[in-house]
């Protein structure tokens, strides 16, 4: 319940509180243990991609890009390894970002902010960042000192201070550069960057992307997840009572007392807690928050605390996991005396599951199965038909051909649904008569005129169906589109 | 604001006051580089005012420090895009009729160019897809009034129709009629043979040896034996099915009193000759080209 106060008990003093709060800056202390090895397992691996996926290779035949994940925009063509993406196929990326966004519900629904606390590019970077602050500056209580001391600043501490800011412009700098790498040919860009003759666009990115990197990394931090980012929001709603989260199991924990109580209070054969009030898991948090008050939006879930709280109780003879991944209802089964259950497989995560593997069956099936050569056909609007002066009947299309494979293709024209249909491409010779045959260069597309005559006698419908056959007449892959044949 | 003075006793921080569901809202104060960049916002907004044209006045607006205008940005995107058309353009300008069909790339240029010209210029009386009405020939079709070569539709773009130019198409369609050349029932007589002519059914009574006497003392001379047409005076095919004023008896006769010579404008000189070559490829390539 709320008490009325004085409002000048209140922080700044008037009725409305303190206009901004300014930061309080974190300074997490270094850990070891499971949960930081498998973070840095996990940073080696996300930056080592990031870092070096541009340079690797990929023969896609003479002509065609040799990099293999590749965004190449002046072209307007994705490539992927051994996938080509067209624009028009810009679905595949829906269809990726649903499956992205489900596979996010699942690991939250299994273990939590798994995404949070060791993949997301905000984590990783200021992980990173915060070792090279470590190494250079100190651990926690060092850079605490450091940070408070009033004392004029020695040439140590200024070197200490150009060093770190340095490296860490060295490494935005890096994941600048790394990112315009994706849009060009990466040892052509770097060649062209380090002699100054890249594009300018190049240097803006790189500019941009090392302000960002260098700002949210080494600056803003934690502030990013807890005002910035809507994730924390929507997990907060997305979240189940069986999700498995970073949790002080309080349960074992309380009545915290300092360690020579509690063994005097077991002597005496007392329930005591184990939690010894170290605060050794907040040192260690990178949001500077205290897990034992329970979930709370600005806990990332990064397990540093776990490892933290794990070398106490290994020192002081206790269990290991006082915190650990567990949810409220097996605390209270423990306090009742029951045997925890955990529920990884339930309705929420078996419909989590089917909907990624519906979405990414369709795409890998639709993606394996679709034809590398397409047409589409649309029928002149105005005029509709046109009366020969023999009084024939004459139908104009705007046929589009897509040649999606790496070689030229000739490509044979057949027209199926009027009754003695005579073909005509604008601008095309026929090598056979009545059977246009036109030339696609690779990767890429032909507009053509097509001109459909028929005799209006044998066609006394206002309107017929007519399908458009297109074959490569060299391997025999065809496609097809419809439209009709009109009759004015 | 009356009892927002309360302190959560769980957090310990004040509250806003509002309450929902009886749940107050904390008063959490805004992170301080959150603030500062709200008004570095404000700050970039004067900034902006001062740059940019911004203030409406009474009869303009403030100008901007620097004259920017998105108008003359306009001019010289435009000045570019022309910059960039112009070597394609010189080429257009300088390949044959022939060779721009049989190049894809100087196709596609020349049917671009030519439709948007031709919307522009041409789709008033043509139609926007070329498919005319009564008086203006659809250029869809096969029927050429002057010919369907290229070169002939290019002539004709050029010159135009009885319009007035040196070079201009002449002849055309006498007022037998107004003019007293032909009494009212032979006009009657000779319409009929005319429809006659393509197939079309006649007037019962209709005296075909009279109408085949009249057509050929009076309009074999430009329309040719047997009504076949001749393109160098404009006479159009009396044989086939496409007619420019209609085919019915009311209407021949109309045509045959009242005579026919409708005006196409000349293109030289209000059109440049690269674009009147696209244009020409352009209704050529619309299907009924020869």
């Amino acid at each position: 319940m709320n008490k009325t106060v004085n409002p000048k008990d209140l922080t700044s003093g008037d009725d409305d509180g303190p206009l901004y709060a300014a930061r309080k800056k974190v300074y997490p202390q270094s850990v070891s243990g499971t949960f930081r090895r498998i973070k840095w397992g996990l940073m080696a691996f996300c930056l080592g991609v990031y870092y070096f996926l541009p340079f690797v290779r990929w023969n896609r035949g003479l002509g065609a890009p040799s990099q293999a994940v590749l965004i190449d925009l002046p072209n307007s063509r994705f490539y992927f390894f051994f996938i080509e993406l067209w624009p028009q196929e810009v679905y595949y990326f829906t269809g990726l970002l649903i499956v992205a966004a489900v596979a996010l519900f699942l690991l939250n629904s299994i273990g939590g902010r798994i995404w949070c606390g060791y993949l997301c590019p905000q984590t990783v970077w200021t992980d990173l960042f915060y070792a090279v602050e470590r190494l250079i500056e100190g651990d926690r209580r060092e850079r605490m000192k450091k940070d408070a001391s009033t004392d004029p600043m020695k040439l140590e501490r200024i070197s200490e201070i150009v060093l770190k800011h340095s490296i860490w412009l060295l490494i935005a700098w890096w994941t600048g550069g790394a990112w315009v790498l994706y849009f060009n040919d990466a040892p052509t860009l770097v060649k062209e960057l380090v002699t100054f003759q890249g594009p300018m666009i190049a240097y803006v990115w790189i500019g941009i992307l090392t302000a960002t990197t260098y700002l949210l990394a080494g600056y803003m931090r934690e502030q990013v997840c807890t005002y910035m980012c809507p994730w924390p929001r929507i997990q907060a709603a997305l979240t189940d009572e069986w999700a498995l989260n970073v949790t002080y199991r309080y349960d074992r924990g309380e009545k915290r007392t300092s360690v020579k109580k509690a063994a005097e209070l077991r002597a005496l054969g007392q329930q005591v807690g184990d939690c010894v009030d170290c605060y050794q898991c907040v040192a260690v948090c990178p949001t500077g928050i205290d897990i034992r008050n329970g979930s709370q939006m600005e806990c990332i879930q990064c397990g540093l605390c776990i490892d933290a709280c794990d070398n106490v109780m290994a020192k002081i003879g206790r269990p290991k996991r006082l915190i650990g991944y567990d949810n409220d209802i097996n605390i209270h089964r423990r306090q009742e005396g029951k045997a925890p259950i955990y529920r990884i497989v339930r309705a929420r995560t078996i419909v989590y599951s089917v909907i990624i593997a519906a979405v990414g069956g369709i795409m890998v099936y639709t993606l394996a199965t679709r034809s590398l050569l397409d047409v589409n056909v649309l029928h002149d609007r105005n005029p509709v038909a046109v009366k020969l002066s023999d009084g024939s009947i004459r139908n104009a299309y705007t046929v589009r051909l897509l040649n999606k494979s790496g070689y030229d293709r000739a490509i044979a024209i057949d027209v199926e649904g009027p009754v003695n249909p005579t073909m005509h491409v604008v601008g095309a010779d026929s090598v056979t008569p009545d059977r246009p045959i036109i030339v696609i260069p690779r990767d890429s597309t032909s507009e053509l005129r097509l001109l459909v005559t028929a005799p209006a006698e044998n066609n006394p419908e206002k309107s017929i169906p007519v399908r458009f056959h297109v074959m490569d007449i060299g391997l025999g892959v065809a496609a097809s589109a419809t439209d009709n044949f009109v009759s004015p | 604001m009356t009892d927002h003075s309360e302190v959560d006793t769980v957090t310990g921080k004040s509250t806003t006051g509002h309450e929902w569901d009886g749940i107050k809202e904390l008063n959490t104060p805004l992170p301080r580089w959150w603030v500062i960049t709200f008004y570095l916002t404000i700050v970039w907004a004067i900034g902006y005012w001062i740059v940019y044209p911004a203030w409406p006045l009474i009869s303009s607006n403030t100008m901007g420090a620097f004259g920017y205008s998105s108008r003359a940005d306009v001019a010289v995107e435009l000045a570019n895009l022309e910059k960039i058309r112009g070597d394609k353009m010189v080429a257009l300008g300088a390949a044959s009729l022939a060779d721009i069909e049989k190049d894809p790339a100087l196709l596609a240029l020349a049917r671009a160019k030519g439709k948007t010209v031709f919307g522009d210029n041409c789709a008033p009386c043509h139609g926007s897809g070329g498919a005319g009405a009564k008086g203006f020939p659809n250029l869809n079709d096969d029927d050429w009034l002057w010919g369907g070569t290229l070169d002939q539709i290019m002539q004709t773009i050029q010159f135009g129709a009885r319009s007035g130019h040196t070079k201009t198409h002449e002849g055309q369609m006498l007022a037998f009629g107004k003019d007293g050349v032909l009494k009212a029932d032979e006009i009657v007589t000779v319409a009929n043979y005319v429809r006659s002519l393509s197939g079309l059914p006649t007037r019962k009574g209709f005296d075909a040896a009279k109408g085949e006497k009249i057509f050929a003392e009076n309009c074999v001379a430009c329309h040719g034996d047997g009504g076949k047409g001749n393109q160098e005076l404009g006479a159009p095919n009396l044989t086939d099915k496409i007619w420019l004023y209609g085919s019915d008896e009311a209407a021949l006769i109309e045509t045959i009193s009242q005579g026919r010579a409708g005006v196409m404008p000349a293109w030289e000189g209000r059109l440049d000759p690269a674009t009147i070559k696209a244009m020409a490829v352009y209704v050529h390539s619309l299907g009924g080209g020869k």
